[in-house]
């Protein structure tokens, strides 16, 4: 096997590109890495994306890409995980190189959303769930967490503001992102009082859904000083799989895949969870963020939503979590959220995340969860 | 009393050669209510005189199905028998959630009792439901059936403003036939009276029912329930006297205790089954229902007297006998007045909702 | 709605019939052809008594396509007596009278319809208990 690095990185803003399409949103962020990284070609892309088919009607994405991005006849694939399929592409094509049967890699995530934003998408999220036994009864993928949320406020006897820390941190950090989706800070009042979504999960517990795209471009480590002086290495890529269903879990409470990824990927790096540096992760919701942050061993079970509380979280803190304003700041589009972590990651420890940069970051955790917990990708980082 | 050609009478009651009777009944009412008050509110500035209290609706997640499914599985609670022996599965019904496509089949599948029966679903307005129950008795009397479950059950739509809005309402009743020393009710006799009398109809398509106003009166309710009432207890040789119980047919308040009145019965006699002041008429689950509050508390040695009625126009009249099985089965699944005690009172605005009222084209 | 899709789920969409595994003894629901506890096969049918309490709840209002004229609407998941969870709606009840622990029974309700000329499909719900038998 060989080692693998990041040798270019590319995004769009998140928001609503009313004006650009899935392909072209593609384009836009894969020509970016390719630029970054100074390619003029690649051998494989790896296209992370969830909702293609449902909402543009628009499957097969590899090759159209592939076309679009000026790559006509290289390897090309969609990756699908639902909102994990954007570390999903990454893991793909981090297997590719690391096989030694692709040199160049690019691993790119898009999510075209606002080409329907009524019920079609909320049916066509929720597909992440089971259908026949969860979406079949009118379930929507806020309301899987939202039972997972109330749950968790009852059997460990915590306050809903309690977790309020996480969304003031995403969007206090999001302010120093031009990429973001929403930057301007919020107050704990307006987290108390936002409008109710699935009870207890309010709006500021969600994050946004939008259009965006972004790229990585792998290759393998004892060739990235070819390409760049600031290559960033993949110290371990991990993936674990739960049951679809949150009914079908040993214990809803507890995101084992999470568990599972996290601690094949600090194997891999030979690390432990208190080497990592900041950690890009899922705050889909609220509750996933105390839920991976219990998983991944920054927290006990149970424990997670006191590291909002305490500030850890922030700047500064002993674990600064979503460092460029996160899913609930930066913006949510999700089969690309994944990518956008591993770009960011990567901003940080490039030293090129300006007015968000956490000072001296080398090593830095990426988690992207799909579905409720049911696909989880685990990266670990190393900066220079 | 009918006559043949030649004059002499004909014994026209309906009577088993091998004794059957009720193994198993269940009712079933939604739980939602609208007060005659709200649609007089509505359509008439508050004025104008109000057939019942209150009606029972359906919610949005029930239909005549879901409704015979529930009365289905209480019944067979109480008669405690394997499914796979019920020989027959009948739904009597005028708001058969499919114009075409079984309500039959799906209740079959959802108990159990697929896929060696039969089944079918009736209509006769009113009184689908008690044929399901004299077709019963005569599949299981003549073997051709372990046990066959009758059920009437009905969603019923009355138009805005017409005088059926105030109490077309939804509930239903099962009823599972079979051998009499399984009985908790025996039925002692049956008869039929039915002619050719336009009161009530709905032609197809349409989704709200037309009828001949003061027409349904003397000449359809009160002809056919005191016909079939009255030859069956002459041709048994009974009285009113000689029945502990009586239900009617209950399209209002008034017209089954004058009926009743009619057949020589007494307040004490019909209150316990006189269920639609409280719930509406629940079409073919209404004297259905009666009867299956009238079982929730009799005792064993009671005797029934129990009529439908249904437009187009015909009653079916049937008397049983309560058994010593009665007290054992009684509490083995809920009882009417649960199901109607568990009310939740909504406004017309709720219910032009619930029922589809509203064009969303 | 797939037909077949439906049709084939039909006995434990309308019933709750799930599986028991022969091996480990486990009962399961929904069915699967191999048992998650033990991972032996398990293919003999078992009827849920229908019986449970809820363990999580959530109230809908802004529903997938297809669910609209039943929102708002309580989904939960409901620990059934036998011993797994199952997501379902709960109906006849106010979204404010649920609370985790209530014991709730399975009813059979309409789950959507394919618009008016398409099919109902009808499988379990759940409610408040109406009685103790």
């Amino acid at each position: 096997m060989r080692d693998v690095s990041i040798i270019g990185i590319g995004q769009t803003p998140v928001g609503e590109h009313w004006d650009r399409s899935l392909r072209h949103l593609a384009y836009d962020a894969v020509a970016a890495a390719m630029q970054d990284a100074g390619v003029q070609r690649a051998d494989a892309l790896y296209v992370g994306n969830m909702l293609s088919g449902e909402i543009s009607g628009q499957s097969h994405l590899g090759p159209l890409i592939a076309d679009f991005a000026g790559l006509r006849g290289i390897e090309a694939v969609k990756i699908e995980g639902a909102c994990g399929s954007g570390a999903a592409a990454v893991r793909m094509g981090y297997l590719a190189v690391a096989s030694g049967l692709q040199d160049i890699a690019i691993c790119a995530g898009v999510e075209k959303m606002t080409d329907d934003v009524g019920n079609r998408l909320t049916g066509g999220l929720a597909q992440a769930a089971d259908a026949d036994y969860e979406v079949i009864h009118g379930i929507s993928f806020v309301a899987l967490n939202a039972l997972l949320m109330r749950r968790y406020l009852y059997e460990y006897k915590v306050r809903h503001e309690d977790f309020a820390g996480f969304s003031i941190n995403a969007h206090a950090n999001a302010v120093g992102n031009p990429n973001a989706m929403f930057r301007r800070p919020i107050t704990a009042e307006a987290f108390k009082k936002a409008a109710m979504v699935a009870d207890p999960i309010n709006l500021l517990d969600s994050s946004p859904m939008a259009d965006g795209a972004a790229a990585v471009i792998l290759c393998p480590t004892e060739r990235a000083g070819e390409f760049t002086n600031n290559a960033v290495r993949i110290a371990a890529s991990a993936m674990a799989t739960d049951s679809l269903s949150i009914h079908d879990r040993y214990d809803p409470l507890w995101l084992q895949a999470a568990q599972d990824s996290a601690q094949r990927a600090y194997r891999q790096a030979g690390v432990g969870p208190d080497d990592i540096h900041l950690f890009e992760l899922h705050d889909a919701f609220t509750i996933m963020a105390a839920m991976s942050l219990e998983a991944s061993g920054f927290a006990e079970r149970g424990k997670g939503w006191q590291l909002a509380v305490n500030g850890d979280i922030r700047p500064g803190g002993r674990l600064p979590v979503c460092t460029m304003g996160g899913l609930k700041a930066r913006g949510h589009p999700v089969g690309a959220t994944g990518v956008y972590q591993i770009v960011e990651a990567a901003q940080q420890l490039r030293g090129e995340a300006g007015d968000c940069q956490i000072p001296n970051a080398r090593l830095a955790m990426a988690q992207n969860i799909g579905g409720s917990g049911s696909t989880i990708v685990t990266h670990i980082l190393e900066g220079r | 009393m009918n006559h043949t050609k030649d004059g002499s009478v004909l014994n026209s009651l309906m009577r088993p050669s091998t004794p059957v009777g009720i193994v198993g009944y269940g009712a079933y009412v939604p739980r939602y209510r609208l007060p005659a008050t709200e649609v007089a509110r509505v359509w008439r500035g508050g004025e104008g005189g109000l057939p019942v209290t209150e009606k029972a609706v359906p919610g949005p997640d029930e239909d005549t199905l879901t409704i015979a499914l529930e009365a289905a599985r209480n019944a067979l609670a109480r008669a405690q028998i394997d499914p796979h022996l019920i020989g027959a599965v009948w739904v009597g019904s005028e708001s058969h959630p499919y114009a075409v496509k079984p309500t039959s089949t799906i209740v079959a599948e959802a108990i159990g009792a697929t896929p060696h029966t039969e089944a079918a679903d009736w209509q006769f307005a009113c009184k689908a439901g008690t044929e399901t129950i004299q077709a019963g008795m005569g599949f299981v009397a003549s073997g051709m059936a372990r046990y066959a479950l009758g059920i009437g059950a009905d969603t019923a739509q009355g138009r805005p403003g017409d005088a059926l809005e105030y109490t077309a309402a939804a509930g239903g009743a099962a009823y599972l036939i079979g051998p009499v020393d399984q009985s908790l009710a025996v039925f002692e006799a049956s008869f039929s009276y039915v002619t050719d009398t336009p009161d009530f109809w709905r032609r197809p398509y349409m989704h709200y029912p037309s009828h001949g106003q003061r027409f349904t009166g003397e000449p359809a309710y009160f002809h056919h329930v005191t016909s079939a009432g009255k030859h069956l207890m002459e041709q048994m040789g009974r009285t009113a006297a000689d029945f502990s119980y009586v239900v009617v047919h209950q399209p209002n308040a008034k017209f089954p205790q004058r009926a009743a009145k009619m057949l020589g019965f007494k307040p004490e006699q019909w209150a316990v089954g006189l269920l639609c002041p409280v719930v509406g008429n629940t079409y073919a689950g209404a004297s259905m229902l009666g009867l299956a509050a009238i079982l929730d508390q009799a005792q064993p040695g009671d005797t029934i007297l129990a009529i439908s009625f249904g437009s187009g126009a015909g009653s079916d009249a049937f008397a049983l006998r309560v058994t010593e099985l009665i007290t054992e089965r009684q509490g083995l699944a809920p009882k009417t007045a649960d199901y109607v005690a568990r009310r939740t009172v909504i406004d017309y605005a709720t219910y032009v909702r619930y029922r589809k009222k509203l064009s969303m084209q | 709605m797939g037909i077949a899709q439906n049709w084939r789920l039909r006995s434990q969409r309308y019933g709750l019939v799930g599986e028991v595994c022969d091996d480990c003894g486990e009962k399961i629901f929904p069915p699967r052809d191999v048992c998650p506890y033990c991972t032996q096969p398990a293919q003999t049918p078992f009827q849920f008594s229908g019986r449970g309490e809820v363990f999580s709840h959530t109230t809908i209002y802004n529903p997938p396509t297809g669910y609209e004229e039943f929102v708002p609407y309580t989904v939960a998941l409901v620990k059934l007596e036998e011993g797994p969870l199952v997501t379902a709606q709960l109906t006849d009840v106010d979204p404010e009278e649920v609370n985790i622990g209530q014991p709730v029974e399975m009813v059979t309700r309409k789950i959507r319809e394919d618009g008016p000329e398409g099919l109902i499909m009808y499988g379990y719900k759940f409610r408040p208990r109406l009685q103790e038998v």
